[in-house]
């Protein structure tokens, strides 16, 4: 039997009313990427993961298992795992499943985005326990009901803290921020830009010029959805990066395969193998700029193809590694 | 094939839907990366003429859409076809899963 729909649905509906997130992580897992960075608590401008990067881990660990279960009996099972996570935080289990060195590679991507925005001298603050999941993946299931509610609770989380603008680090985020939100929320009026967008406008220096080729994957989100393809693209020649383009790029983007995956695993496979394959004819070093593209087409690639988070590539030039950054800059007594 | 005129009626009302300006050209089918014969141009008209039957049959292809709007950039008509997809899960959520 395929996996069941509706129950499915239920229970990332139940999860995000009940528990704020689809995949409810403890605060620990969503605040630790940020250990030791002291970024002030709060404040008129926010970086905003919205939990993506923190949730890959996770969703890695249970990919594999909902895989194996697509087409068993098994499935029969689903309506009462439903009806036991309505009581007990069944994905507070599955993130024991989550790989701690993936956590790591995670938390590292966060870090080298708020080490970037840092070396470009943007102040921001961050939420910490109080930063939310977007609620993307119940809104782009149809649950509108249940999504709103969720958005308002986001965004009196904002009007709490006194936020006035949020830098996202995900392009689901970005645009639930940016163009769902204003239609759930009344007079929702926070300023969203994506750190891209943001590093575009003031990029740092260049501290170690990177070379060689990169090919780049557009999400499609960020594509086609909020028209963000100039700005990875100017960052990487900035950094000295030969931009490949694959066959289709920009606008024109091949899905990931990802926004399938919970539901459908073997689609999701079947797409993201498709990508990859049409990567791989302009180049085997690829760049994403989505958590779950990154993950989709790694797995996809299965070691034929080196894929890395944009924002790790970006660091590795401008510099900004998060907590590396601060170690080294503490060592040569300049502040940052 | 049972017609439900309510069926086209709901997805008519819902506010993000605007399959009507479809013309059927088949462009968003031919470029969509799933590959579906029904996704989604088929499903939309099968939604517009009621054909209640057809589109439970082919409920799996609602929720198989990646919203990746290759389809959108492509269609001559200007039709917003991942938001309707996104309003027949709305519509189905609501009438076979209970779910809002
Ligand atoms: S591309 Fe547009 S007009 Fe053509 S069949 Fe698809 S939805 Fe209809
Ligand atoms: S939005 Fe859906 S129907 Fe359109 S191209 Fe993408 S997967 Fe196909």
């Amino acid at each position: 039997m395929p996996l069941p729909t509706g129950v499915i649905l239920g229970i990332l509906a139940d999860n995000l009313s009940r528990r704020g997130s689809v995949l409810p992580l403890s605060a620990a897992a969503t605040t630790r990427w940020a250990k030791g960075l002291d970024l002030p608590r709060g404040g008129a401008t926010v970086l905003y993961t919205g939990h993506m990067y923190q949730l890959i881990p996770t969703i890695e660990a249970m990919a594999g298992r909902m895989a194996a279960l697509e087409n068993s009996p098994l499935t029969k099972w689903f309506g009462l795992g439903r009806i036991a996570n309505r009581f007990v935080n069944l994905s507070f289990f599955l993130g024991l499943l989550a790989s701690r060195s993936r956590q790591r590679d995670y938390d590292r991507m966060l870090r080298s985005i708020a080490g970037l925005l840092r070396k470009a001298g943007v102040p921001f603050g961050y939420l910490y326990g109080d930063e939310m999941y977007s609620g993307a993946l119940v809104y782009d299931e149809g649950m509108d009901e249940t999504f709103g509610r969720h958005a308002r609770k986001v965004a009196e989380v904002f009007r709490r803290h006194g936020v006035r603008e949020v830098i996202t680090v995900d392009p689901h985020t970005t645009n639930m921020l940016r163009e769902v939100y204003p239609k759930f929320v009344p007079g929702f009026d926070v300023r969203v830009r994506s750190y891209l967008e943001v590093l575009a406008e003031r990029a740092p220096a260049v501290a170690r010029p990177a070379s060689g080729e990169l090919v780049i994957h557009d999400s499609c989100v960020y594509a086609r959805y909020e028209k963000i393809v100039d700005p990875p693209r100017a960052l990487l020649r900035r950094a000295g990066v030969t931009v490949r383009e694959p066959a289709l790029a920009g606008a024109a983007t091949h899905c990931c395969g990802g926004p399938i995956e919970a539901l459908f695993p073997a689609e999701a496979h079947r797409i993201s193998t498709n990508r990859i394959g049409q990567l791989r004819e302009a180049g085997s070093r690829i760049a994403t700029m989505c958590p779950i593209c990154l993950v989709n087409l790694r797995k996809a690639a299965a070691g034929t193809a080196e894929v890395a988070d944009l924002a790790e590539v970006l660091a590795a030039a401008y510099g900004g590694e998060g907590e590396g950054e601060r170690e080294d800059s503490k060592r040569q007594g300049r502040g940052t | 094939m049972r017609m439900s005129t309510r069926l086209a009626a709901e997805a008519k009302r819902a506010p993000g839907f605007d399959a009507q300006a479809c013309m059927s050209c088949g462009v968003c089918t031919a470029v969509c990366p799933m590959g579906y014969e029904v996704l989604p141009r088929s499903l939309f008209r099968m939604v517009l003429l009621g054909l209640e039957e057809g589109v439970r049959e082919h409920l799996p292809k609602i929720y198989s859409c990646l919203l990746c709007r290759m389809c959108e950039a492509n269609c001559p008509a200007g039709v917003r076809i991942a938001e309707n997809v996104r309003s027949l899960r709305t519509l189905v959520n609501r009438r076979e899963f209970k779910l809002t």
